[in-house]
């Protein structure tokens, strides 16, 4: 609940809310980005990312949801019984009809006293279960929330997309501040009707306006949503230790990053997406995740996420003394990216189940 | 010889993705800056020159909808439309009609919206230019079909394969002045040369970018008065000429005989020659059409328009200037718009407006712009008119 005087537009619960526990999951191949060029365009043209990381044959939402999952709990060392909802935010959810996350639920032993619901929006699915759970655990409702963001996100064959729609994303355990890792100083969602990427029903794999998807849709809504809620906050970019972005690409979160005033060296941490590409839902929460491995009490962090469609949601968060202590509790992301085992064109077409006569 | 058509005012928009920014608001923005440019002549009709509209935004009858939009309530207003030639031609129908004494005043305006539709639906859309039976159909696009022609001009004339890098080259260098241009960073032969193939062997730079634009013209006769206090324009010559649509039915591929044939009657009708031509504002969608519009304007002999891509002729400070805000190359392409904006453009240099972009002592400037591989050509010739009532 906002004091007088404070920015309306600014989302502030009734009580402090922050993260109790994180966890990512990276599936551990990787597609580089020169083996679809090599496919696609002889060899040819400039490369978006490095490489990125992509499902194995036995793994999909359900899967990895589960295990970042996992990792939260570990770090959260919270009885799964004490939570009383298990959001998943994806746009590969296996099933059209049946939740992915009453399985994650199940496998985590959160049922049946517990909300489940899947979540969608584009590559922000993840953060605005993030900002329900806020609400969730601040309004007093419930003590501990669990919100994930995971994708094994689809790029049509040959698609500039392709070089980049990766697999991975992050759970996190929201929880009482008293409890927490970080706590949220304060957030702000922003969202316009601009359609710059969809995928239609019954469609495998998602179209986008080309160029749109930048400046009116990307840009336009990070830099909007992180000044909104520096300026609501009162804060300026040389008080966050740390920035991480939605991050579609390597570039465009460096190119939000530098507009929004923050240098390279504050964004450097969560910038993922050269090495495992865009995890859609997963992207920013991932980095985030990266983040708390190596913050210090104290530090402040910025995440702002965006989805095409199109929205960003934007947290700012500070590191407590908890941190520490508890983050080894689980692998590191870093350590799922260094698990790596390279493949070829041909295997991420079996993997990814591409070889159909259609 | 349109003795009596001058030039009242012009107006345009940067040729660009405007994506907030709809047809009619891009057409209005043009139209509104002609007319006070104009210091505030309402125009008595309206020619709106586009090729896209119907096939890209569901919209035709543009006349009635721009009339409507930028109020010019009950007032003559059509469509001209000659794909890419559309705007010269839209300026020679308004010419004719003001010189028939139908109207005292008119405008064209040319306009343009492409970014609303992406990938294959818009090349698909841009096919509508050639032969859809014999060409289209076949999947020939306006970028292949340049390919075909320049592969066949470097072969039978011997050209390297850099000839027309300088038609790029300074289309670049030009744009960087213009505040309405797309492109407004120079470019180097080492640019060129690194540019990535589109459709050997055009490569990036040899393609002009469509994109969204408009460019406003009004036009009107003696009897009308005209802002004081710069050089009056006078419209001297207009003409436009067809050749077979389709390039397999051309007899000689290398050559532009509609452009040739409008050049020589615009020339004849204004009563000049080439060489009185200060400046030349061709329509480089392509740079191999830069070459070609070179040689059948007469400026080059066969084979050897790309000669003056190289030998500084065609710069600001050349004999003869091209692309002087950047041409289609750098300022941008818009389609149905694209003669507009040389007429447009043209008038600032023979009025001494053009900024970064001027041509020193310019008083006589031709624009010609083409329809698809230049079935249609239409050409406007312009000169300051010291003196004239």
């Amino acid at each position: 609940m906002n004091a007088p005087g404070v920015d309306r537009r600014l989302l502030k619960p009734a009580r402090d809310v922050g993260i109790t526990g994180y966890g990512a999951y990276i599936p551990r191949f990787r597609l580089p980005a020169k083996e679809v060029a090599r496919v696609w365009k002889g060899g040819q043209g400039g490369l978006p990312v490095k490489e990125k990381a992509v499902s194995g044959i036995d793994e999909d939402v359900i899967t990895m949801s589960i295990e970042a999952a996992r990792n939260a709990l570990a770090r959260g060392q919270v009885d799964p019984s004490m939570i009383r909802a298990v959001w998943v935010g994806s746009e590969s959810h296996p099933y059209s009809v049946k939740p992915t996350s009453t399985v994650v639920a199940e496998a985590i032993g959160a049922t049946p006293h517990t909300q489940a619901a899947d979540w969608q929006f584009a590559c922000k699915a993840g953060t605005e279960a993030v900002q329900a759970a806020i609400g969730f655990v601040g309004s007093g409702m419930a003590d501990y929330a669990l919100s994930i963001g995971m994708d094994t996100a689809q790029g049509r064959p040959g698609d500039a997309l392709e070089y980049t729609t990766g697999a991975g994303g992050a759970a996190i355990l929201l929880g009482p501040a008293d409890d927490s890792l970080a706590i949220f100083e304060g957030s702000y969602s922003y969202a316009t009707d601009t359609p710059d990427f969809w995928r239609r029903a019954d469609e495998k794999y998602p179209e986008h306006g080309e160029r749109f998807t930048g400046e009116p849709a990307y840009f336009k809504h990070i830099q909007e949503a992180g000044s909104a809620l520096m300026q609501t906050l009162g804060r300026r970019p040389e008080d966050f230790r740390y920035a991480v972005f939605h991050q579609p690409n390597t570039k465009f979160p460096q190119r939000a990053a530098k507009s929004l005033g923050f240098k390279p060296e504050q964004i450097e941490t969560g910038l993922l997406a050269p090495v495992i590409g865009n995890t859609y839902a997963g992207s920013a929460l991932v980095g985030l995740t990266a983040i708390l491995d190596e913050a210090a009490p104290g530090d402040r962090i910025l995440l702002v996420s965006y989805g095409s469609g199109a929205g960003s949601d934007a947290f700012s968060l500070v590191a407590t003394e908890r941190l520490p202590q508890r983050r080894g509790l689980a692998p590191s992301t870093r350590e799922y990216i260094a698990r790596r085992t390279e493949i070829d064109y041909a295997t991420y077409a079996r993997y990814r189940g591409k070889l159909t006569l259609s | 010889m349109h003795q009596s058509v001058f030039v009242l005012g012009v107006g345009m928009t940067p040729v660009a993705e405007h994506w907030g920014t709809s047809l009619r608001e891009l057409a209005l923005e043009a139209m509104r800056a002609a007319i006070a440019d104009a210091g505030g002549v309402q125009p008595q009709a309206l020619y709106v020159a586009n090729a896209l509209a119907p096939i890209l935004s569901g919209q035709s009858h543009l006349g009635a909808l721009l009339a409507d939009f930028a109020g010019l309530d009950g007032i003559e207003a059509s469509t001209v439309e000659a794909a890419g030639a559309s705007g010269g031609l839209a300026v020679r129908q308004a010419c004719l009609a003001l010189e028939a004494g139908a109207f005292e005043t008119a405008m064209v305006v040319g306009v343009e919206k492409v970014t609303d539709r992406v990938g294959s639906g818009l090349d698909a859309a841009l096919s509508v230019w050639s032969d859809a039976d014999y060409e289209a159909v076949h999947g020939l696009t306006a970028t292949s079909q340049a390919a075909l022609v320049m592969r066949r001009y470097l072969h039978e004339h011997g050209a390297p394969s850099d000839a027309l890098a300088g038609f790029s080259l300074t289309a670049h260098r030009n744009a960087v002045g213009n505040a309405n241009a797309m492109f407004r960073r120079a470019i180097t032969l080492e640019d060129y040369a690194r540019a990535g193939m589109v459709s050997d062997p055009v490569n990036l730079y040899d393609a002009a970018p469509l994109a969204d634009g408009a460019a406003a013209v009004l036009l009107g006769r003696s009897t009308v008065s005209r802002v004081p206090d710069r050089a009056s324009v006078r419209v001297l010559g207009t003409a436009s000429a067809t050749a077979r649509l389709a390039i397999h039915d051309q007899p000689d591929p290398l050559s532009l005989p509609a452009a040739a044939i409008s050049a020589e009657r615009a020339l004849q009708s204004a009563g000049i020659t080439r060489d009185d031509i200060d400046l030349f504002e061709l329509h480089d969608s392509y740079s191999i059409y830069a070459a070609l519009a070179l040689e059948a304007a007469g400026f080059a002999a066969r084979g050897q328009g790309w000669q003056m891509a190289r030998n500084g002729t065609i710069a600001l400070e050349g004999k003869l200037p091209l692309t002087t805000f950047g041409g289609s190359k750098a300022r941008g392409e818009a389609g149905g718009a694209t003669g507009a904006y040389q007429v447009v453009e043209v008038t600032l240099q023979i009025q001494d407006r053009a900024g970064a972009s001027q041509v020193r002592g310019a008083r006589i400037g031709m624009a010609q712009c083409l329809g698809g591989a230049g079935a249609t050509a239409a050409t406007t010739i312009l000169t300051q008119a010291q003196g004239v009532p």
